[in-house]
């Protein structure tokens, strides 16, 4: 089953960090400091502004930069059969789901992190507040992966899916966005404890609720 | 392949508000074909995805006995990759075999990404694939569509010999399928 397993993690791997022609990881990171990026210009450059606020900016971004890859998260994979493949050799959809949350967390997690430093220096962010951005993205970001995969599942095969999965992460991202954004005013430790509690629940819950979906999308 | 076996009892199937077949009854040991015949939209595929267990029946059930290896429309491999590369994919999960690439034809496309293959190269790869997944039970679903005359006698060299082996096999098509012994179901005898 290991072994089986760490075939599916590279084959998902290869597709979602080094995805060739649809820009991989890549894109969601290029976004997200786009983003970052366009702030400043937009509020002007008060750096005391920037510095209280730019934190919050960084979640936003993440949260969205999250959302753009979710049609290829569970989609294409039904579509190509390979869903019915895997269930016809006794892989169970869940296991499928929870390598999948891996892999995408593993995609966009730590080269968020990353791009948060270029991120950070642009909205004048430092030490602390640097440091708890950064620990609070490592505790919410496999949440947001959890919930990405749950959603695409959900809405996979449904007509408009991609939008209306962007549309369901979004209020369902609200208590990470709290507790993760929320832990720079308060100065840290309570806040991304709360932020990794929130991704704990969402990781747990993941590959029950896609793989039902997957199953469900099947009749 | 000791005791392979797929039997189904009072199948009946729906598809939205409509029954596609009722009162479908089928039984086959090792070493056998079938023949599901019929025109379009008669229930061929249906049919093939209950007796894989992908799809609940209406009413019915079906029993198997052994690995099942299913071709249907769709090959199942990553259109961006190269055809070496998505075929090994499941070479890894099922156990290396030799999915006999010369014989299908393919030996010269391994480096060709699987989008650029034509339908008939793609049939075959999906062929390549199930030749080294070594299933018992082999259910087909149209495995014709798309492949020429020479193309078409290898499909049926595989059943054969597959059978011959001790397996079982189902082909779903509104072809001919050459197969001496294959038992043949008719399936609008049991139109609801």
């Amino acid at each position: 089953m290991i072994g089986r397993m760490g075939t599916l993690l590279a084959r998902d791997l290869a597709r979602l960090a080094f995805g060739g022609r649809r820009g991989g990881a890549m894109l969601p990171i290029l976004f997200f400091l786009a983003v970052a990026m366009l702030y400043p210009f937009a509020v002007g450059p008060d750096a005391p502004l920037l510095a209280r606020t730019g934190g919050g900016v960084i979640w936003v971004a993440a949260l969205l930069a999250a959302i753009l890859p979710l049609d290829r998260l569970i989609e294409p994979d039904i579509e190509l059969g390979l869903f019915d493949q895997w269930a016809l050799r006794g892989i169970s959809e869940e296991w499928i789901v929870a390598v999948r949350v891996l892999a995408h967390w593993l995609s966009f997690g730590p080269p968020l992190m990353l791009a948060a430093l270029p991120a950070a220096a642009l909205l004048g962010l430092e030490g602390a507040a640097l440091r708890t951005v950064e620990l609070g993205l490592l505790a919410g970001t496999p949440g947001l992966a959890a919930l990405g995969v749950t959603v695409a599942a959900l809405t996979a095969g449904l007509r408009g899916g991609t939008a209306l999965s962007g549309l369901l992460v979004i209020p369902m991202a609200v208590p990470l966005l709290i507790f993760g954004a929320g832990s720079l005013s308060t100065g840290g430790q309570g806040g991304i404890a709360l932020t990794g509690a929130v991704s704990l629940v969402l990781l747990a819950i993941a590959p029950f609720a896609g793989g039902a979906a997957v199953r469900a999308a099947r009749d | 392949m000791q005791g392979v076996r797929i039997a189904a009892t009072d199948l009946a199937c729906r598809r939205g508000d409509r029954v596609l077949f009722r009162g479908l009854a089928l039984e086959l040991a090792g070493g056998e074909a079938l023949q599901v015949a019929g025109a379009n939209g008669i229930g061929k595929s249906s049919l093939i995805r209950i007796l894989a267990g992908l799809m609940r029946p209406f009413a019915g059930s079906v029993e198997r006995a052994g690995t099942i290896g299913l071709i249907d429309e769709r090959p199942a491999l990553d259109p961006h990759m190269p055809l070496g590369r998505a075929l090994r994919f499941w070479q890894r999960l099922d156990g290396a075999v030799d999915n006999q690439l010369a014989r299908l034809g393919l030996a010269g496309l391994s480096d060709v990404p699987v989008r650029y293959l034509s339908t008939g190269q793609r049939k075959r790869a999906a062929l390549a694939r199930l030749i080294g997944q070594q299933a018992a039970v082999w259910l087909l679903d149209e495995p014709l569509n798309g492949l020429d005359a020479h193309a078409v006698a290898l499909v049926e060299a595989l059943v054969a010999e597959h059978c011959r082996a001790g397996g079982i096999a189902v082909v779903a098509s509104h072809q001919p399928f050459a197969l001496a012994a294959m038992r043949r179901l008719d399936l609008a005898e049991f139109a609801a």
